[in-house]
């Protein structure tokens, strides 16, 4: 297929894996920042191809996984309400709240429902005008356009019925926290391609220059991310840190103005809690004043819910890899992809999920196998 | 081109067509009821067994005939209509299919309706005579059923429910049990077309495609199988729901033994995979109705891969890997770049991604 099979060739990953073992000379840690790289790591087997002096740290950017229980436990209770129809991206289905998830909201009666793209329920809140209509509004910088699009088409459509649950992360200030986290390993960053492509790179310098980090803008196919990390191993063992592109047929240095300018005028920033990491100073987005009527949390009563979030959960340090997944006492035993104490146990681009599949193989062949 | 149906000459037989609508009395056991039997299902489905109206239908079997095998399977599909075949083409292709990966050769059907009062005749009729021209193809006969209405609310415009049996020639044993390490696991074509046809087409999440289902009745193509060596298939099973991940995970789970498949060798139509990258989907997970992957002993691999591209069904056909002793109960792919995954089994729907 056009503009994908070109960057799933098994030689050019060879060779580019080749090229990297040469340039390689000792250990380093490098964070694949977006859980959508992860999954491409998993799925493809890229790890198996890189030398074992490289170690990829899987980072917190699987949205999924990072978005905060209270706003997991406040969908749960909006869902059930019986004038409500919900609407979510499906990977959110089946993260655990404190005591249920949606799917279980769904078979209880609430209307639940999957959908691609948030404008299609901004067209259910039109075509049901006496239900209520609320999307689950997460993601990193990627979504954000579209959700704003959504409260914008909305909001010009004169809809009452619509609201938008937000739970917005952003990259650059988790890179920021990760840096200054004390027992921080991570020495390079593979930039989360689609969020650049977005907001551009302009964001990054800064952080390049103060922490002495390279970081490189990467895609998801096998051989951009391969790219990415050719091009962050050359600057590590060069002692370089700069901002690189390695992913020019989707990113620019300024990003998509028009998006950047929509978002602006839609958000607003404010502190945001992770999910197994904490409060991250200004690293979220909620809607700006002007669309305040379009915040689910505006709309609903729902404060004061009571969070409980499993004790032997350790996604926290997962997401900062201080940990690897099967390092964690309730991994394989009491956590599994079919009972997830964490969100990292859930979603396919969760770490913990990742490791489980492929620990298994693992632990009968020996670890390395298929290099 | 849509294979969508196309009501225009389609005539209901009086005097069906006093309700234009599926209404609670046709499941009543009364008169309408007797109608709808009368006027639609029976020259639907005509055959001796079925005419005679009785509360069972009474067949003989020829001589020899020792070992029966049974199945039933129940269908509920949204839409009702999709691009290359409706719910009526599964149901009987679907329990035809079951039967057929045992080896049987499918001979009887059930036909179960469970009908949410409202459906319109028109689309009830439409999926009969596809049931029956779907029967024919498949040489089956169906011999006796049942109708029930639910009030409108209750159900998706129609459920169906088929059984089925079939008679198991002598010399065949195949099962999902029976994989040995070193059999070559051979799939019959593209994977993925069916489920993304219906996707391609579910309300919400519409998307122009010319995908079509795989909508077919195997037997026909594991009976050219078999005629090559019927001792040499150990394995038959049609991936539908769950897809080729699940079908591999259960026989590597009940066989105990591990299976090696290279992701190169599987064929996806690029239709499909451009559908599946679009909804952040695997095709390996998603749903086929006209697919079959079978084990065979490696020596006669090659000889019933050729009896497969020899039948209109497996044309493409193609060896996309082989079972070993090592990780049993394990599924593992060679992945495009060279690298090695393993595909588990799928805990309950896929779930679309969200980047």
């Amino acid at each position: 297929m056009k503009y994908l099979n070109e960057f799933r060739d098994g030689e050019i990953a060879q060779r580019m894996a080749g090229e990297i073992r040469q340039l390689t000379t000792r250990p380093w840690a490098i964070m694949e920042v977006c859980g959508g790289q992860t999954h491409s790591i998993i799925r493809n087997g890229i790890d198996q191809l890189l030398p074992p002096e490289i170690e990829l740290i899987h980072g917190p950017g699987c949205p999924v996984c990072v978005t905060p229980l209270e706003l997991i436990d406040k969908a749960l209770a909006i869902a059930a309400l019986p004038d409500v129809i919900f609407c979510s991206f499906g990977d959110m289905l089946r993260v655990p709240g404190s005591e249920k998830d949606l799917f279980r909201i769904k078979s209880e009666g609430g209307d639940v429902r999957v959908v691609y793209s948030p404008l299609d329920s901004v067209n259910i809140a039109r075509e049901n005008p006496n239900r209520r209509v609320v999307f689950f509004g997460i993601g990193f910088e990627t979504t954000a356009p579209a959700n704003a699009m959504a409260v914008k088409w909305a909001h010009a459509q004169g809809l009452e019925n619509f609201s938008m649950l937000v739970s917005h992360v952003l990259v650059p200030p988790a890179i920021k926290a990760i840096m200054e986290s004390p027992g921080n390993r991570v020495q390079a960053f593979l930039a989360a391609g689609h969020v650049c492509s977005v907001m551009g790179l302009w964001q990054y310098p800064p952080l390049a220059e103060r922490y002495r980090t390279p970081i490189v803008a990467t895609g998801f196919e096998p051989l951009d991310v391969l790219e990415g990390i050719r091009r962050t191993v050359r600057q590590l063992e060069a002692g370089e840190a700069f901002v690189e592109n390695a992913y020019a047929r989707a990113v620019t240095f300024e990003g998509n103005k028009p998006a950047q300018a929509m978002l602006a005028e839609v958000f607003e920033t404010c502190d945001r809690v992770w999910r197994g990491i904490g409060v991250i100073p200004q690293s979220g987005w909620r809607l700006s004043a002007k669309y305040r009527n379009y915040d689910a949390e505006y709309c609903f009563d729902v404060s004061g819910i009571q969070t409980t979030e499993s004790p032997l959960c350790m996604s926290g340090a997962v997401l900062q890899g201080r940990i690897k997944p099967h390092q964690c006492p309730a991994f394989d035993k009491q956590c599994t992809p079919r009972n997830p104490l964490g969100a990292t146990m859930v979603s396919s681009e969760g770490a913990c999920a990742a490791y489980y599949n492929y620990g298994r193989f693992a632990n009968v062949e020996n670890p390395g196998v298929a290099t | 081109m849509s294979t969508l149906p196309d009501f225009t000459h389609w005539a209901c037989p009086l005097p069906l067509r006093d309700y234009p609508n599926v209404v609670i009395g046709h499941g009543g056991g009364g008169k309408l009821g007797a109608e709808l039997v009368e006027h639609l299902f029976v020259p639907a489905f005509r055959n001796d067994a079925l005419e005679n109206l009785g509360d069972s239908s009474v067949i003989e079997f020829a001589r020899g005939a020792s070992r029966l095998a049974l199945s039933t399977d129940s269908f509920v599909v949204r839409p009702l209509f999709f691009p290359g075949g409706s719910i009526g083409e599964l149901a009987v292709n679907g329990t035809v299919n079951d039967l057929a990966m045992s080896g049987a050769k499918p001979l009887y059907l059930t036909a179960g309706f469970i009908i949410e009062e409202g459906l319109p005749m028109q689309q009830l009729g439409e999926i009969v005579n596809r049931m029956a021209e779907a029967a024919r193809q498949a040489g089956v006969l169906i011999v006796t059923g049942d109708t029930k209405v639910v009030d409108k609310g209750h159900g998706d415009g129609v459920f169906i429910n088929t059984a089925g049996i079939g008679i198991v020639p002598d010399g065949i044993r195949i099962g999902p049990q029976f994989a040995q390490a070193g059999d070559a696991v051979i799939l019959s074509g593209t994977i993925g077309d069916h489920g993304m046809a219906v996707m391609s087409v579910r309300e919400g999440l519409a998307f122009d495609s010319l995908i079509q289902s795989d909508c077919a009745a195997l037997n026909n193509l594991v009976e050219a199988m078999l005629a090559v060596d019927p001792s040499a298939i150990h394995v038959l099973r049609d991936p539908t729901r769950g897809g080729l991940a699940s079908s591999l995970n259960e026989i590597a789970v009940r066989s105990q033994v591990g299976i090696d498949i290279d992701e190169r060798a599987l064929p996806v139509m690029p239709d499909v995979q451009s559908a599946c990258e679009l909804l952040g989907m695997d095709p390996i997970y998603v749903a086929n109705e006209g697919k079959l992957v079978a084990f065979v002993a490696k020596d006669s691999a090659e000889a019933v891969l050729a009896a497969m591209r020899a039948h209109p069904l497996g044309q493409q056909a193609a060896i996309i890997g082989k079972v070993t002793h090592q990780h049993a109960g394990m599924l593992v792919a060679r992945t495009a770049i060279g690298g090695s995954r393993v595909i588990p089994m799928q805990l309950g729907e896929q779930l679309p991604r969200i980047c």
